[in-house]
C-alpha cells in the first residue's frame, strides 16, 4: 500500500481511459496529460495504460509501504523524498517507510507519479481512471491506501530522460470542427487573432475563459463529444472538453484540439493565457 | 435501397462524423442502427472502434489510430451504399415505473400552473405516451427521449438545480428523461423512478440502447419504495417488450 498522510487540493488515479462505453454516456477519463505519462511508464518500462497518481496544483504527502521504483513528472513541484528534493523524469529506488512529499507548485498544473507496475485500484469497465459514480471514489482521500505490487530489483534501461517541456506553452493546435464552417469572419478573427485567459471553471470535465465571441444562435440536434471539443454556446462562450467531459452536446462543435494541445492545455490554470492556431 | 444522403466529415484525428438529414424521425434514426450493424459485421471491428449514434449523427472513434481521413470518406460513403437490406437490429420496449408523487415531483404545482391543467392530467400524458430513446450521452445512463406530447412542452427552468436527485424524472422542451445520477439540472421534475438507468452491479450496466422505446407508468410511494429495495438488492425485474421492426 501507499499510504496517503495528506491528499492534496485534488488527486487522482488515471490510466489511459475507459473505452467502449460512450455510447451509453461514459466519458473517456484517463490522465489530462497523457504526453506526460506515457514518459513516466516509457522510463519505468511499463506497459501503457499503466495507472499513475494525477496531482493538481496542490501535491500529497505519501508513505510507501513496500519497495519499488518511481518517477515523477508533469508540472514542477518542489518533491522530496525523505526530505531530499528528487527531480522530474527521473527513476528514483523507494524503500518501506519511505515518506514522498509535494510542496509548492512552480511551473504547470498538473504533476504526475508513475510507479512501477502501476497503482492496482479497482478496475471499473476496462479502466483504474477515477470519475465518479463509475469509481467509487473521485479522488483519493487521506488516511486512505492505494495498492502497488513490490519490486525489489529494476534496473532501467535508461534512469532519467530530458523532456521536451510542454509547460508554459500557451499555444493550441486545432482541427477544424464538425460546425467549423457556421463561423463568420467576425468570429473567425476574434478566435484566431486574439489570446484568451483560462476562466476559474477550469477542471477534469471542461475548461472556459474569461473572454467571449460573438455568440451563435444555430440550432443543433445533440449529437457526440470527444475530449478536446471546442463548443461555442449562443451566449458566445467557448466550452472546451477535456477528458471527463460528457460523451454527447447540443452547442456546435467550432474547433478540435490535438491530442498535444488537450496536455498542454491541462497544464495552464486561472489566468494563463492561450491562443488557437488552426493546424 | 438507401433513401438518405449521408455526409461525412472529420472530426479531429480519432473520429468520423456521419450525419444525415438534420430531422428528428424514427426511420432516420433505424438507418443509424442498420449502418451500425453493417459496419460492425463487415468493416470496422468492434474492438478498435467505437460507435455513437444520436438522433441524425453517427460517429465513429477509433481511440489509437491516427486515421486516414481520405481512405475512409469514400469507403463510408461506398459501405453506405452497399449496405443493402441488413437484418434489423432487436429493440425493446422498456416499462418504468414513476411515482408522481410530489414529494418526488418536485416542479409539478408550478407545472400545472404554467401549462394551465390540473396535477393528475400532467402526469397522465406524461405516462400515456411513449417515448423513443434519441441519444444515451450527458451522464452515464441518461436517455433523451423523444416523443413529449405538445401539451406537456415547457421551458427548462430559469434557474437550473444544483442536485438534481438521481431517479428524478424531468421534462423540458420535446424532452423528457430521467437523471441517472445526482447532477446539476434545469429540468422540470415531475417524478422519480426507483430503477437504476445505470447500475455497475449488473453485466450490461446500462440496458437500454439507442433506438428502443420507454413507456412509464405510475406508481404509489409503497410501491416505489418496494421497487427501490428490489433493484438495490438486485432481483426487480425489468419489464420490456421485443418491439416490432
Amino acid at each position: 500500500m501507499l499510504n496517503i498522510i495528506k491528499s492534496g487540493f485534488f488527486t487522482t488515479v488515471q490510466d489511459t481511459g475507459r473505452f467502449g462505453f460512450r455510447d451509453k454516456g461514459v466519458p473517456v477519463a484517463g490522465a489530462m496529460d497523457s504526453y506526460t505519462v506515457s514518459k513516466l511508464n516509457s522510463l519505468l518500462e511499463n506497459v501503457e495504460d499503466c495507472a499513475v497518481l494525477e496531482i493538481t496544483m496542490t501535491g500529497p504527502k505519501l508513505e510507501f509501504e513496500l519497495d519499488t521504483y518511481i518517477v515523477t513528472g508533469g508540472a514542477e513541484m518542489s518533491v522530496t523524498l525523505n526530505d531530499l528534493a528528487i527531480e522530474n523524469y527521473k527513476v528514483y529506488k523507494v524503500k518501506s517507510g519511505d515518506v514522498l512529499s509535494y510542496g509548492k507548485l512552480i511551473k504547470g498544473f498538473r504533476a504526475y507519479l508513475g510507479i512501477k507496475d502501476g497503482f492496482r485500484t479497482a478496475s471499473v469497465l476496462g479502466s483504474r481512471s477515477f470519475y465518479k459514480p463509475i469509481t467509487e471514489q473521485d479522488c483519493i482521500k487521506k488516511m486512505s491506501g492505494l495498492p502497488y505490487t513490490e519490486c525489489k530489483m529494476f534496473g532501467p534501461k535508461i534512469s532519467k530522460l530530458k523532456v521536451d517541456s510542454i509547460l508554459n506553452k500557451g499555444q493550441l493546435e486545432v482541427y477544424k470542427g464538425p460546425e467549423y464552417e457556421l463561423l463568420t469572419d467576425k468570429q473567425l478573427a476574434q478566435i484566431f487573432y486574439k489570446e484568451f485567459s483560462v476562466a476559474n471553471e477550469n477542471n477534469r470535465m471542461a475548461y472556459q475563459f474569461n473572454e467571449t465571441i460573438e455568440g451563435n444562435t444555430f440550432s443543433m440536434l445533440t449529437s457526440a463529444t470527444l475530449p478536446g471539443t471546442i463548443q461555442l454556446t449562443p451566449a458566445g462562450k467557448l466550452i472546451i472538453l477535456m477528458k471527463d467531459g460528457q460523451t454527447t452536446g447540443g452547442y456546435p462543435r467550432i474547433l478540435q484540439l490535438s491530442d498535444m494541445a488537450i496536455s498542454i492545455l491541462s497544464q495552464n490554470k486561472s489566468g494563463d493565457l492561450i491562443h488557437f492556431k488552426l493546424k | 435501397m438507401n433513401s438518405f444522403n449521408i455526409s461525412v466529415r472529420q472530426f479531429g484525428v480519432h473520429a468520423i462524423l456521419v450525419e444525415w438529414p438534420n430531422e428528428v424521425e424514427e426511420t432516420i434514426l433505424l438507418e443509424i442502427l442498420q449502418f451500425i450493424e453493417y459496419l460492425r459485421k463487415n468493416h470496422l471491428d468492434e474492438k478498435e472502434w467505437e460507435y455513437v449514434p444520436a438522433y441524425n449523427s453517427l460517429t465513429l472513434i477509433c481511440k489509437d489510430t491516427v486515421l486516414d481521413f481520405d481512405y475512409f470518406k469514400p469507403k463510408i460513403k461506398e459501405w453506405y451504399t452497399k449496405k443493402g437490406k441488413v437484418e434489423p437490429v432487436t429493440r425493446y420496449l422498456w416499462r418504468l415505473p414513476v411515482c408522481y408523487d410530489p414529494k418526488f415531483g418536485l416542479d409539478l404545482e408550478e407545472i400545472s400552473e404554467k401549462l394551465g391543467m390540473s396535477i393528475d392530467i400532467v402526469t397522465d400524458l406524461h405516462a400515456q405516451s411513449m417515448y423513443t430513446v434519441y441519444g444515451i450521452g450527458f451522464l452515464p445512463g441518461f436517455m433523451y427521449l423523444g416523443g413529449v406530447p405538445e401539451a406537456l412542452e415547457i421551458p427548462r427552468k430559469s434557474t437550473p438545480r444544483s442536485k438534481v436527485p438521481m431517479g428524478s424524472v424531468g421534462l423540458a422542451g420535446k424532452q423528457t428523461g430521467i437523471y441517472p445520477q445526482d447532477s446539476p439540472g434545469g429540468w422540470n421534475i415531475i417524478g422519480k423512478c426507483p430503477v437504476p438507468m445505470f447500475d455497475l452491479k449488473k453485466e450490461k450496466p446500462c440496458f437500454v440502447k439507442v433506438g428502443d422505446k420507454i413507456q412509464f407508468y405510475p406508481i404509489s410511494m409503497a410501491e416505489y419504495q418496494l421497487h427501490k429495495i428490489e433493484s438495490e438488492v438486485g432481483i426487480y425485474k425489468l419489464e420490456k417488450k421485443v418491439l416490432d421492426a
